[in-house]
């Protein structure tokens, strides 16, 4: 009952808050609303056990990628007229997307009723995971035996994907000083101060 | 408790909502009174590290100091800067409450006296404090003011910084423990080292990064000396600028409700949790909620000592702290704890 109950809150939410993404007008409220949709969507992630699941989605998602949207949207200066001004130029592609979007659902949802589609090792069929094996240690389980390649190629990606960003953002520029932060903890006040007894009507040379 | 309600008539439904609501309020109302306390002590504690009194005029000792200032911003008005973002400026300080309450939910006060006790509480405890910022985001970005402004974008990037590396320390403890449930992270303490000191701060392999999980708190929670971003002598008061009466004052109550979940953090993955100090027979008779909380107490004494005696960070040293300096060192103790345990058959 109470499963049920959460269930219909987290969904209606979900697709309410994913549909004010659309049509807030100002996009710090858009990427606001982004972040209640994910909210809600571990939500759901946890009513059909996956913890594991809905806890790294909130972490990800709503606690750093959310983060980083919301800080550049925060610093852009948006004029909305020029938004709204692009939007009839934009309409026929919108709906090419959104047109290729509903075909793949439907074929998605078609495949999977279908039963055809079988994500798994090669030959064993489906992935069976026992439902008394917390869901870490199942995923692990998993990840760390039968999908080891996969996840290191991931990992690789990511990898090369993170030093190409380094590279293509980090020039080392002339004429800038950065901090040396040993060499400011190692100086002393005698090395920045003297006291001086100046006679009184002269001044004092630096 | 859910057993309880049963036992009352109930179906099994509406006990399990009843005790969950019943649960809430056994948390949340204390937590409310601790907060209104400790915020008391804490003035006490600065008022002795600088040689002053601190407050002693309302109640005996000043002991309802706290509640007079409640009173006080009760009653005062509520003034919305007429170029805010109106509802956002509003719900920002709702988020912050609401948010540091959240997370007491998986932390367990006694032996198995806990509202949810669930396979991930640790990611959890991750996952909502990770919401924390979003509050002071939002209150920075609402007021429509330059220096609230400033004040949210370094509270994003402090936070993020530091997530990081909190992320790595508490992997290491994951692995010793071998589970990410808080209790069983307590449990997996019990006669850690030497057989008998309930701890994994005196295993002389996690004491550095029990070190550095409590310097990563402090700049989790934005305190002192990393309190960026309400540094008053640049900021003004940094994204509580704009805000006056009830809504201040829940920052400041979830504030202190956060620092006080960090102190609890602390103490439950380094310091043994409810478990007494020494795995020794007579100690157990103490009941654990009073270990819980002496440890907990004198985490914040910790605090508040470091807050009453360092001085701010610069920012950029802030930054180096934390991408320079503890996420390699950190990253590097990941590999280390799981080689020696990997070496010593741990998981075998």
């Amino acid at each position: 009952m109470i499963q049920l109950i959460s269930f219909y809150i987290f969904a209606s939410i979900v697709i309410a808050a994913a549909a004010m993404v659309i049509f807030a007008r100002n996009p710090v409220h858009s990427v606001l609303w982004l972040i209640v949709a994910f909210f809600n969507a571990a939500g759901l992630m946890v009513l059909i056990g996956a913890e594991f699941i809905a806890m790294l989605l909130v972490i990800v998602y709503v606690g750093a990628v959310a983060v980083l949207f919301l800080f550049v949207v925060m610093m852009l200066d948006i004029d909305f007229a020029e938004l709204r001004a692009g939007f009839v130029k934009n309409v026929p592609l919108g709906i090419l997307l959104a047109v290729v979007l509903v075909a793949e659902l439907v074929l998605g949802i078609g495949a999977y009723q279908a039963g055809a589609v079988k994500l798994g090792t090669p030959g064993a069929g489906e992935a069976t995971v026992s439902a008394t094996v917390p869901n870490i240690e199942a995923i692990g389980g998993l990840l760390y035996s039968k999908y080891v390649f996969l996840f290191e190629t991931a990992g690789l990606i990511l990898l090369v994907a993170m030093v190409g960003a380094i590279v293509l953002t980090h020039r080392r520029s002339h004429g800038t000083r950065g901090q040396n932060i040993s060499s400011q903890v190692q100086r002393r006040p005698e090395d920045a101060t003297r006291n001086v007894n100046q006679p009184v009507g002269q001044g004092i040379e630096l | 408790m859910t057993s309880f309600f049963q036992n009352l008539g109930m179906g099994y439904d509406a006990a399990w909502f009843t005790a969950t609501i019943a649960g809430i309020l056994l948390i949340a109302l204390p937590l409310m009174l601790a907060v209104a306390m400790i915020i008391y002590a804490e003035r006490k504690l600065w008022a002795a590290f600088a040689l002053r009194r601190g407050p002693n005029v309302v109640g005996p000792f000043g002991v309802l100091q706290s509640f007079a200032d409640g009173l006080k911003v009760f009653l005062q008005e509520t003034i919305i800067p007429s170029a805010s973002n109106r509802g956002l400026f509003l719900i920002a300080p709702i988020i912050t409450f609401t948010v540091a309450l959240m997370a007491w939910a998986v932390i367990p006060f006694a032996d198995g006296v806990v509202l949810s006790n669930i396979n991930v509480g640790l990611l959890y405890i991750l996952a909502i404090s990770s919401l924390g910022v979003y509050g002071v985001v939002i209150a920075g970005w609402a007021s429509n003011s330059k220096y609230p402004f400033y004040s949210a974008m370094r509270a994003a990037a402090q936070m993020i910084s530091y997530e990081v590396s909190i992320g790595f320390i508490l992997i290491c403890i994951v692995l010793w423990a071998g589970t990410f449930n808080i209790g069983g992270i307590i449990e997996g303490q019990r006669g850690h080292v030497f057989g008998f000191i309930n701890a994994y701060a005196f295993n002389p392999l996690l004491f550095p990064i029990a070190v550095m999980f409590l310097i990563s708190s402090m700049a989790e929670t934005a305190r002192a000396p990393f309190d960026l971003t309400e540094a008053e002598s640049e900021l003004v008061a940094g994204y509580q600028t704009e805000y006056s009466s009830m809504a201040f004052a829940l920052f400041w109550l979830g504030e202190y409700a956060n620092v006080l979940l960090m102190c609890a953090l602390n103490a439950i993955l380094f310091w043994g949790g409810y478990l007494p100090p020494v795995d020794w027979a007579p100690l157990y008779l103490v009941p654990g909620i009073i270990w819980f909380f002496a440890k907990i107490l004198l985490m914040f004494f910790i605090f508040a000592w470091v807050k009453a005696t360092v001085p701010r960070y610069r920012y950029d040293q802030l930054m180096r702290l934390g991408w320079k300096v503890f996420l390699p060192i950190s990253l590097f103790w990941v590999f280390l704890v799981s080689g020696y345990l990997m070496f010593t058959g741990h998981f075998a």
